[in-house]
């Protein structure tokens, strides 16, 4: 550029990181065998933790004789909730929901035991060889108490009450209503109608749940390595109930092996480690085996929805109604509590649709099983699957095509901010553009004739639609969980620029594979002016920022994002007002990029090293006032939040012999705002997908008549591997939302969709035969029993 | 009683004494030769996440005993390549995205060098069969599967 032109800063070309699918800084790392999971850490001389789990779904604990275990070789220590009771308060998750009970939070079973799984005693040993030997033997006598193997059973008068002090065994009760529902339904041309369920599931992340407290002599403190998405909130929590100030309780999450929800709540284990780290003045490591994994991580969904849909003749959705009983397991969880996942099945039952009006109500009731807890999409891939198949059903019974009966009610551009007949209030966002281009995507006209084909061949092929929304990045006027007391409204960056002129920026929140690493540098290094790779993420570190609730309910990249962007400014001011002094221009004529601040239109620049040695090291260049600490904090906070939304089309055959069901295309169009990283949007759904798929087939969590979990092993509980997913076709409408930076959030989409889809295409196919959907997962099994009853009904008809 | 084991892992010899003969592989190279890169998802078999190289062939290491290994030659994923010079097959996952968390993927690797050794992997159903021992929660397989695919045809071009 030749110094007599002038440009202005809107003529700079910077290079630009946002939206372009640069590869992961995490990826050298994790590919090489040198990332550090929980379980990878070292501490000096570490002890070794181990749980006697209850065998018993419900009792009462009558004696714990673990005289021979304390006497075992290696065994250091062994706690019962007895020798323990001094070393903690309860953690309480409460919130202002009416009909709430919290039930609190302790480290060991107490008194009695509530599920098959819960953690009884610990053992702590020099190795978890002999942990784990020592609990052969301990002795329990227990006193059973009757299970509560399900939420129906758990609702009848004479049944035994979980928690004494609730009083009931129903945790949580809400309802929703706007308009005469009733009226509506009466007035309607078309009532559909339907007993649907969505069985309890495990988030499965790869990396069982693993802890480690590093206990510090020197200061009387604890550090807790933890497999946890949300650090800040266990540090918070910890340190309340331990009775530790902050700085004493430091909580990590280094690098993460998934979660998906199950590693998103606070867990007894983490409060024992950490107390049994202080007590022994050791450092303690524990890592689930697949079976604890499985039997005491939090789960998710197990809802039961009674709903009715009316369509007047237009095919225009005029009312709903939905009775749902969730199955929320022994315990409200931390700080989520038990209404999380069944309150928001009703609190989006009616979904991007202009429904007129509306009722939902829900029961969430104790029985004998592990907590519900967030699993990835939370309450939507259920109030997905029913709206969806309700919509279904209305569009045959009306003879109107599914893709139509979307469009007629499906939100419209010019209708937007919308607020759903449960209140939620949808900002706008593409839903009809999504509907479209996924139709596109699809050729879904041409779908339709080969299923035409398909069918005059006597084969089973179905296509099934799915459109959701989503309120994405909630700020602090939401809760993210009803009536919790804690803020999840706000995350905080802090970046700042060393003497040697290196970027470290700083955040709360919490990767677990989602690559914020990457795509916080990316925001970062353009709106700070510095290249991607001189930038270091730092994340996941409760010392790091006062205070953060980490990554959860697809929330990163706005709230993250958002304080990225701002920090990013405030400091790029700064570094422009040094600049101006170093370069004796005026800093509105300085623009800041590729880590150097350059007078605009001339080759006059600074580095970031030679302003930040102007700054902190030689103190000859600067005057006193003009030496500014290259360092910006921002905490921001989008207040509403924003939406996201899709649709997805799936094609399935079904094989009338094995009753296999074969996924032939699954299209998937998303509006997630700005991208910031296109490789890792599709990787988000991609992976979304893939865990709607096991939900829609294969993945159920089944226990028995005493409360016993049949499917703990990864043979009984099916999660999809390569061969039963098939190849996902993505397209991003990108519109930008109204939040810094335009971002809307997506980490969970893939897996509320999904199910609907598949459900509605596996209806779609065996329509011929008259068989519905109304449960996930759609096994072989079901289905060559709903086959089989088909054609004993057509038998008996003929 | 405890063994003595004497193993080469990436090349390297290790004589370790008093090894419990019931112990794990798995854990005998993560927690007795520090290479915590082999991952440990299920310790039955199934998820793979364990997966390395023995005398050529892939194995779980969760299902051996350390003892068993004795005289044997290993790779683990610490044995593939460097953060500063991935090898083929981890430079074509990180092109392709292949990985999120990266717990699956030290298993996923070493399958794939598996697979890339001995196996044509004509179509992509090839690959997604030869990979169905090994589960990832995050990627939903496709990028894993094409970074696969693409390490398949450097590799051909190679040989060609
Ligand atoms: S840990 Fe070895 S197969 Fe899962
Ligand atoms: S990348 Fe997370 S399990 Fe595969």
């Amino acid at each position: 550029m030749s110094s007599d032109r002038r440009a202005s800063p809107s003529d700079v070309v910077r290079p630009r990181n946002v939206g372009a699918p640069i590869k992961r800084t995490e990826d050298p790392r994790l590919l090489t065998g040198n990332g550090e999971y929980t379980a990878d850490r070292k501490p000096d001389r570490p002890l070794h933790l181990a749980f006697l789990r209850s065998g018993q779904p419900h009792a009462r604990i009558v004696r714990i004789d673990a005289a021979a275990a304390r006497q075992a070789p290696g065994v250091v220590a062994v706690f019962t909730a007895e020798d323990i009771a001094d070393d903690f308060k309860p953690v309480v998750p409460f919130s202002r929901m009416p009909n709430y009970y919290a039930t609190p939070i302790l480290p060991l079973a107490s008194g009695k035991v509530r599920y098959v799984g819960e953690a009884v005693v610990a053992v702590i040993a020099t190795s978890r060889y002999l942990a784990e030997d020592a609990l052969d033997l301990i002795d329990v006598d227990y006193e059973p108490l009757g299970a509560l193997a399900r939420a129906e059973l758990a609702l009848a008068d004479n049944a035994p009450l979980l928690h004494e002090a609730a009083g009931t065994n129903v945790l949580i009760a809400r309802e929703f209503r706007k308009g005469d529902v009733t009226a509506d339904l009466a007035a309607a041309t078309v009532r559909v109608a339907g007993r649907f369920e969505m069985t309890r599931k495990a988030p499965l992340a790869m990396e069982p749940r693993s802890y480690a407290a590093e206990y510090d002599k020197r200061r009387d403190a604890i550090t807790l390595y933890t497999s946890s998405n949300i650090p800040g909130i266990v540090r918070d929590a910890v340190s309340e109930s331990l009775g530790l100030s902050g700085h004493c309780m430091r909580v990590v999450a280094p690098d993460v092996g998934g979660s998906f929800g199950s590693k998103g709540s606070l867990y007894p284990e983490e409060l024992l480690i950490c107390i049994a780290a202080r007590k022994l003045r050791r450092s303690v490591k524990w890592t689930a085996d697949r079976l604890e994994d499985v039997s005491s991580s939090s789960q998710a969904f197990a809802e039961i929805v009674d709903a009715e849909m009316g369509f007047d003749a237009n095919g225009i959705a005029t009312s709903l109604q939905a009775d749902v009983i969730g199955d929320v397991g022994a315990y409200s969880i931390y700080p989520w509590t038990c209404g999380l996942e069944p309150v928001q099945v009703v609190s989006f039952l009616p979904g991007p649709y202009k429904i007129g009006s509306y009722r939902g109500a829900v029961r969430g009731v104790a029985t004998c099983k592990p907590p519900t807890g967030p699993y990835r999409g939370v309450g939507r891939p259920i109030s997905t699957f029913v709206a969806e198949r309700l919509m279904d059903l209305g569009a045959a019974a009306l003879g109107i095509d599914p893709l139509e009966i979307r469009r007629r009610n499906l939100v419209r551009a010019e209708e937007f901010p919308y607020r759903i007949a449960s209140g939620i209030i949808w900002d706008k966002a593409g839903f009809i553009e999504c509907l479209d281009a996924a139709a596109e995507a699809a050729g879904y006209d041409r779908l339709r004739k080969e299923q035409a084909e398909a069918r005059k061949q006597g084969r089973l092929f179905g296509i099934g639609i799915a459109s959701y929304a989503e309120l994405t990045g909630i700020g602090s006027r939401i809760a993210v969980a009803p009536g919790m007391p804690i803020n999840t409204g706000s995350e905080t960056a802090k970046i700042t620029i060393d003497s040697t002129g290196a970027i470290t920026a700083a955040f709360g929140v919490a990767s677990h594979g989602q690559g914020l690493e990457t795509t916080l540098a990316q925001i970062v290094a353009d709106d700070l002016g510095a290249r991607f790779e001189d930038v270091r993420v730092i994340q996941g570190d409760s010392d790091e920022v006062p205070m953060s609730t980490g990554t959860y309910a697809s929330r990163s990249a706005v709230l993250g994002g958002g304080a990225a962007k701002h920090a990013s400014k405030i400091l790029r001011e700064k570094i422009k007002r040094v600049a101006s002094h170093l370069l004796e221009a005026n800093a509105d004529d300085i623009e800041v990029t590729e880590g150097k601040a350059v007078v605009l239109g001339t080759d006059r620049a600074v580095s970031f090293k030679q302003i930040a040695k102007a700054v902190y090291s030689d103190m000859k260049t600067l005057p006193v006032e003009a030496r500014e600490e290259l360092s910006a904090t921002y905490t921001y906070d989008p207040v509403n939040g924003t939406t996201a939304a899709a649709t997805h089309i799936a094609a399935v055959e079904i094989d009338p012999a094995t009753c296999f069901v074969r996924i032939l295309k699954f299209v998937v169009a998303e509006d997630c705002g700005r991208i910031i990283n296109p490789m890792i949007v599709d990787g988000q759904v991609h992976g979304g997908v893939a865990q709607g798929i096991g939900a829609a087939l294969f993945e159920e969590l089944i226990y028995d008549e005493d409360g016993q979990l049949l499917t703990a092993s990864l043979v009984d509980y099916m999660i999809p591997s390569a061969p039963e997913v098939p190849v996902m076709d993505v397209v991003h409408v990108e519109s930008e939302s109204a939040v810094a930076g335009g971002f809307r959030g997506m980490g969970e989409g893939g897996t509320i969709g999904a199910p609907a889809a598949i459900a509605n295409a596996i209806a779609d196919a065996l329509s011929p035969l008259g068989i519905g959907v109304s449960i996930l997962p759609m096994t072989p099994e079901r289905i060559f029993r709903l086959m089989e009853q088909a054609q004993i009904k057509r038998k008996a008809d003929e | 009683m405890t063994m003595h084991v004497s193993v080469t892992v990436n090349g390297e010899t290790y004589d370790v004494s008093d090894v419990e003969p019931r112990m794990l592989l798995s854990d005998f190279l993560r927690d007795r030769l520090g290479l915590t890169g082999t991952h440990v998802g299920c310790e039955h078999g199934v998820c793979g996440a364990c997966t390395v190289l023995v005398n050529g062939d892939s194995v779980r290491a969760c299902l051996m005993l350390a003892v068993q290994a004795n005289g044997a030659e290993i790779v683990t994923v610490e044995g593939l390549g460097s953060p500063d010079e991935l090898n083929v097959l981890q430079a074509e996952f990180r092109e392709h995205h292949g990985l999120q968390c990266g717990f699956c993927t030290p298993g996923m690797l070493m399958t794939g060098e598996d697979l890339l050794r001995k196996y044509p992997l004509a179509t992509d159903d090839d690959i997604r069969e030869g990979l169905s021992g090994n589960l990832c929660r995050c990627t939903g397989y496709q990028n894993i599967v094409a970074a696969i695919r693409s390490a398949a045809a450097k590799r051909t071009e190679k040989a060609s």
